[in-house]
């Protein structure tokens, strides 16, 4: 059906190419189509955590900066923030591992992106399906942090040092909630594939994982919260105990990686989060009586994208909401809550499964 | 050479330096680090075996806890370089002798030479399977059925291991002072504050 707007001189030239050229020309076509967007959305959720936390904060929010003359609500604002950052020196502090210091911004950001591979948009629209694609996304989410615990590391200051080390802590710690949270998933949808995870819950809102899997559902969201060191979980940024933490010697565009992973980061987890518990690109009034035959019962990657947008203001919310967390008491909820509730409720999840009680009685 | 090919020798290689790396590194830091790529490229040979579960469970496991572990403690570590150098000559017999034992019987169980363990089959072109075989279903079968009684007293062996390194640790300090939430939260405002009557205080 596309074909016939080709010239077919582009045909031509396409067919010239050997067949694994080809495919190759075809997957980079398709992670600049994901990476494009992404790295849009990224640029403007900044954008829109400052105008959602001004609103929250009876604030304005950038509102100066606008296109051609025109302010559009500061709108120009993660633009003309880029710039500013792009044209900015990187400087290199003395005595620091020059070439660990600079791996360090791109090893945070790698994992952020290259999770992106196996997330599934609407049913078959993904880079790849991999069988293990839950695997995957949990291992990528996991070495996120070595971009953390090298940057401090190589910046050869205190500051960074201690935050490297409170980063490490907490990341192995909430890691093995997520984990947890995930086998359950696993559990209630017999599958490691994203989009058979997403299809097991089809039939409308009432067969989302997030309702049997309630505790579960949580846990992983905080988790996530608390594996993308954002607020109240931030104690490895903690401006009033260690300046900036791990990325307090990095200006510039090497700063602005780190920035970027973290906000690729919270996109991630979001979409992770609505794929794995809220059914994804699914429609919450599938079977609905009023929904049938508008777009409303139909699955689309508007659903997706609205279910994403949820958690990513969550975040938000939590952001304007609650005072940090003290180290210990991060070690304690990770370790002593979340860690036994995940357990109990695979546990209660598996005595379901053999009295065939709740969604999976077939 | 195919694709595959090309990736074997590409992750072949980069497995070969990370490893020496390890080994050369003056810095402890770079050391874990190179160690840390060597896993990365041994996962990527192992996905060519279409051993995806293991080769995910490797950087799950190895690179996203344990190696974060290692990292942890290495960059505590004041380490002398010097010292740690000293050293080299006086063992380097031995580090010959074991890494020549585990080549010979590498060369000995896998090469054309000892006894056929693998099997004259196994040795040949292995099986390519469909996109839709799971190598995490296949595990999951074979470690429940087969290999149920083996795999039980692995992860029983692994739970005395976590009980008895968590045991060797644990010591009591009674110096140490805490807080438990639970009272924290309990706390009413009569527990902490007092109110006091007092007169104004005249002018002087």
């Amino acid at each position: 059906m596309m074909i016939e707007f080709i010239p077919d001189w582009l045909i031509v030239f396409w067919n010239w190419f050997p067949v694994d050229i080809q495919t190759v020309l075809i997957i980079l076509g398709k992670i600049v189509l994901i990476l494009l967007p992404l790295l849009l959305s990224v640029a403007y959720v900044t954008y829109a955590e400052r105008k959602v936390i001004g609103a929250m904060q009876v604030r304005i929010g950038p509102n100066r900066v606008g296109f051609f003359g025109f302010r559009l609500w500061g709108l120009g604002q993660p633009i003309a923030d880029t710039l500013k950052l792009m044209m900015k020196e990187v400087v290199l502090p003395t005595k620091a591992n020059k070439f660990l210091f600079l791996t360090a911004p791109v090893l945070s950001i790698a994992p952020a992106l290259a999770a992106w591979a196996v997330i599934p948009f609407d049913r078959g629209m993904a880079l790849t399906e991999i069988n293990a694609g839950l695997l995957y996304v949990l291992a990528l989410t996991s070495i996120g942090v070595y971009g953390v615990i090298i940057a401090g590391w190589a910046s050869n200051s205190k500051y960074a040092m201690l935050s490297a080390l409170r980063a490490g802590a907490q990341i192995v710690a909430y890691e093995i909630a997520m984990g947890f949270a995930l086998v359950g998933v696993l559990m209630a949808s017999g599958s490691l594939n994203l989009g058979d995870i997403v299809e097991a819950q089809a039939g409308g809102f009432e067969n989302w994982f997030a309702w049997p899997l309630l505790p579960l559902f949580f846990v992983y969201f905080i988790s996530g919260v608390a594996e993308t060191n954002r607020a109240p979980f931030d104690v490895a940024e903690g401006e009033s105990e260690i300046v900036a933490g791990f990325h307090v010697e990095y200006s510039g565009m090497a700063f602005a990686i780190f920035f970027l992973a973290e906000y690729a980061n919270i996109i991630l987890i979001s979409a992770l989060t609505s794929l794995m518990f809220l059914g994804g690109w699914l429609s919450p009034f599938e079977n609905a009586a009023f929904a049938q035959g508008t777009f409303l019962a139909e699955t689309s990657l508007l659903w997706f994208v609205g279910k994403i947008s949820f958690f990513i203001f969550v975040f938000f919310w939590l952001r304007a909401t609650f005072p940090r967390y003290r180290y210990d008491q991060i070690m304690r909820l990770g370790w002593k809550v979340f860690i036994p509730v995940t357990i109990v409720w695979l546990v209660v999840e598996a005595v379901m499964f053999v009295a065939k009680v709740g969604p999976w009685a077939v | 050479m195919t694709f595959i090919d090309f990736n074997f020798y590409l992750f072949a290689t980069l497995l070969i330096v990370a490893a020496l790396g390890v080994i050369t590194a003056r810095n402890p830091v770079h050391s874990a680090l190179w160690l840390v790529l060597s896993f990365f490229a041994s996962s990527a040979l192992w996905i060519l075996l279409e051993a995806e579960f293991l080769a995910i469970a490797l950087v799950l496991v190895y690179v996203g806890a344990v190696m974060v572990l290692f990292l942890f403690v290495v960059m505590m570590l004041d380490i002398n370089v010097e010292q740690m150098r000293k050293g080299f000559v006086r063992y380097l017999p031995i580090g010959a002798l074991v890494a020549l034992v585990l080549a010979a019987q590498m060369i000995w169980i896998v090469g054309p030479v000892g006894p056929d363990v693998l099997g004259d089959e196994s040795l040949q072109q292995s099986v390519r399977h469909a996109a839709d075989y799971s190598n995490t279903k296949e595990l999951g079968r074979i470690l429940y059925t087969e290999y149920v009684l083996p795999f039980e007293i692995a992860a029983v062996i692994l739970l005395v291991a976590i009980v008895a390194a968590i045991a060797l640790t644990l010591r009591r300090r009674p110096a140490t002072k805490y807080q438990t939430p639970a009272n924290q939260v309990k706390v009413k405002r009569n527990d902490r504050l007092r109110i006091v009557k007092m007169d104004a205080e005249a002018k002087e």
